[in-house]
């Protein structure tokens, strides 16, 4: 397709002094994407967003918004919006004065201004908000204000920077839910940025993973949690357990511990040492070692404790033989659901489950 | 137990009431009694309305009180538009030690008595002065210029003495202002007027009326700066309390003139208060 992309970047690059925030960053967003740039803090996504954002000036390449560059555009003339970390609700304003702000400084005249305000707020379901001072509002209800208060300027993009951090746990997964539904709606490019790799996956379309200033690998969700293309990808998303080891064929490697783990290799072949990642929802576990014959690799163990969470319950097991701890994630269901703390149990994962990576 | 929890408490009590009565309660009363006092001959005095009306008559009073007026707020005004910018640099763009320093420096002149500043500005701008000679060796002007003795320096001279009290309220105000909302009004498309008027200001509001009573107050009752700088030309109000006072021994007209300095005060606070908005007693609170 020839379509121009909502946002580019070619090669940014910001350096604070001897320091490199952001390192050679490509990448573009489809329009009416949900792009996500997910990493720990630090690895200079923040920095990535403001200057998309127009905060920060690249100290090399280009941010291309709809193909017009963005270089010497002010924050202020730039079709880019952006939900603060801490919301940067104006205090001093009502939800409707919050929201009719950026109207009034474009000059929409007073009437449409109003109309556009009460029509927005409708659609975030604050109608009846209009009035009220911004610090009478819960958590939920100040968020979609900020949205609100972007999303009425009708920008190309929109950046949240991490919006959702400061919500208590049933509110966020009710926020995620409510921020995938807010961008289909509006059809709008919401750049998001995120440590939480459980919010970029749920809501993304497609997601950036970023470490030490470099995407690491950009992809869909699925992609990422497939077939990470880094070993920092394979430990950063989605859960893992991780092992230091040696390789002793191709495609397979000895643990630390002694024990040999068929895998998959990713990169060129290598000697040395490696990393091997295997998730606890691709570890099977049964009461016999019989069940498990189809399975590249098989280890008895015992069961070290039992970590009860619901349908997130995982055990922690110790191998009788290899010297590893692997948490597995136990089925609610089935022979093994009421295990118990030092019971023996047989596991073992397909060699498809195991991902080596070069160390 | 109860008798001695009394006592402590009439005790704690006793400062803040001798404090109030004896300095502020004790001489207002005194001296609206007095303002309101005529003399009929030596040393008789009746309840009168001669002194309201001697005021009101002698164009003289009336003026110098409207121009103290007039003149302090704008000495208001300039303060406030010269001490904003110091207060936001001070408050949002400096840093740890930088801080620290920057307010220190504001608060150096202070150390200094205001008749040794105002003599300080007597040095910069008289026709001998500083200013005076380095104008005529850079041959801007071809004899000696006297800058004393006018408006402007009296002006200069209170929006100098003010400043402090303005800057730190505004200090205090604009701490609490997270930079992100600056940022968020520039995002939203907001010019810097903008962000300012929309933003800032209103942020501030309750630094600028608090820094701006304050200052208002002390320059409408100022004494040694309008007289140094004013000379014969000053005529502020307060000259005219003390000339009766002091020179005339005319307490009587002092007192009614002393009052209606008090008036004024109130009165154009109150406007203040009115025109932004602000309750008084959330400004007190706030700065």
């Amino acid at each position: 397709m020839a379509e121009i992309a909502d946002l580019s970047l070619a090669r940014v690059t910001k350096r604070f002094g001897a320091h490199v925030a952001v390192d050679a960053v490509d990448f573009s967003a489809a329009r009416g994407a949900f792009f996500s740039i997910l990493g720990p803090s630090g690895c200079g996504k923040t920095t990535l967003m403001r200057m998309i954002a127009g905060f920060e000036m690249p100290s090399e390449g280009d941010i291309a918004i709809r193909g017009a560059s963005m270089a010497g555009v002010p924050a202020n003339r730039r079709p880019v919006n952006m939900v603060f970390q801490n919301l940067a609700l104006f205090p001093t304003m009502t939800v409707g004065e919050n929201v009719a702000y950026g109207l009034d400084c474009r000059g929409v005249a007073r009437g449409e201004r109003e109309a556009r305000v009460r029509r927005i707020l409708g659609r975030v379901g604050l109608a009846d908000f209009i009035d009220r001072r911004v610090t009478q509002l819960s958590g939920g209800q100040r968020q979609r204000v900020a949205i609100a208060r972007c999303l009425v300027l009708e920008p190309t993009i929109l950046l949240l920077d991490e919006p959702l951090g400061a919500l208590d746990l049933k509110l966020r997964e009710h926020m995620k839910i409510e921020l995938k539904r807010l961008q289909a709606d509006f059809n709008t490019t919401f750049v998001y940025i995120t440590h939480d790799q459980s919010e970029a996956l749920v809501m993304s379309d497609q997601v950036a993973v970023m470490n030490r200033g470099r995407f690491e690998q950009v992809g869909s969700p699925r992609e990422l949690y497939r077939d990470p293309a880094s070993a920092f990808v394979a430990g950063f998303v989605g859960d893992a357990n991780r092992w230091p080891a040696e390789f002793e064929a191709p495609n397979r490697v000895r643990l630390s511990g002694g024990a040999t783990v068929a895998g998959r290799r990713f990169g060129p072949p290598s000697a040395g040492p490696a990393t091997c990642f295997v998730r606890p929802e691709s570890v099977a576990l049964a009461p016999s070692a019989e069940a498990l014959s189809a399975l590249e690799n098989r280890y008895s163990g015992k069961v070290v404790s039992v970590l009860f969470d619901g349908a997130n319950s995982t055990l922690l097991v110790r191998a009788d033989a290899g010297g590893f701890e692997l948490r597995a994630t136990l089925p609610q269901t089935g022979a093994l659901a009421g295990v118990e703390k030092g019971a023996a149990v047989h596991f073992g994962w397909s060699a498809e489950a195991a991902r080596i990576f070069a160390a | 137990m109860m008798r001695a929890r009394g006592l402590a408490f009439w005790l704690l009590l006793l400062p803040p009431v001798l404090w109030l009565g004896l300095l502020l309660i004790v001489p207002h009363v005194e001296i609206a009694i007095l303002s309101f006092s005529e003399r009929v001959g030596p040393r008789l005095y009746r309840f009168g309305f001669a002194n309201y009306l001697a005021f009101l008559t002698e164009p003289l009073y009336w003026r110098t009180f409207a121009r103290t007026a007039v003149m302090s707020i704008a000495v208001t005004a300039i303060t406030l538009v010269v001490a904003f910018p110091v207060a936001f640099y001070i408050a949002k763009a400096a840093r740890g030690v930088s801080k620290a320093v920057l307010f220190l420096l504001c608060l150096l002149p202070f150390w200094a008595s205001e008749l040794v500043r105002t003599l300080g500005w007597m040095i910069l701008l008289r026709e001998t002065g500083l200013v005076s000679a380095l104008l005529q060796a850079t041959g801007l002007s071809a004899g000696p210029v006297e800058l004393l003795y006018n408006d402007g320096a009296v002006i200069v001279g209170l929006v100098y003495g003010g400043l402090l009290f303005m800057v730190v309220p505004l200090v205090n105000a604009l701490d609490s202002l997270d930079f992100s909302l600056i940022e968020a009004g520039f995002d939203l498309g907001g010019s810097r007027i903008d962000v300012l008027r929309r933003v800032v200001i209103p942020h501030a509001m309750p630094g600028i009326v608090a820094g701006s009573i304050v200052v208002f107050m002390l320059t409408a009752g100022n004494f040694v700066t309008a007289a140094l700088l004013g000379g014969k030309n000053g005529l502020w109000f307060t000259e005219q309390i003390y000339a009766q006072f002091i020179v005339r021994f005319n307490w009587p007209q002092g007192a009614a003139f002393g009052l209606l300095l008090l008036l004024l005060s109130s009165a154009i606070v109150w406007i203040g208060l009115k025109l932004t908005g602000q309750g008084f007693g959330e400004t007190m609170r706030r700065s």
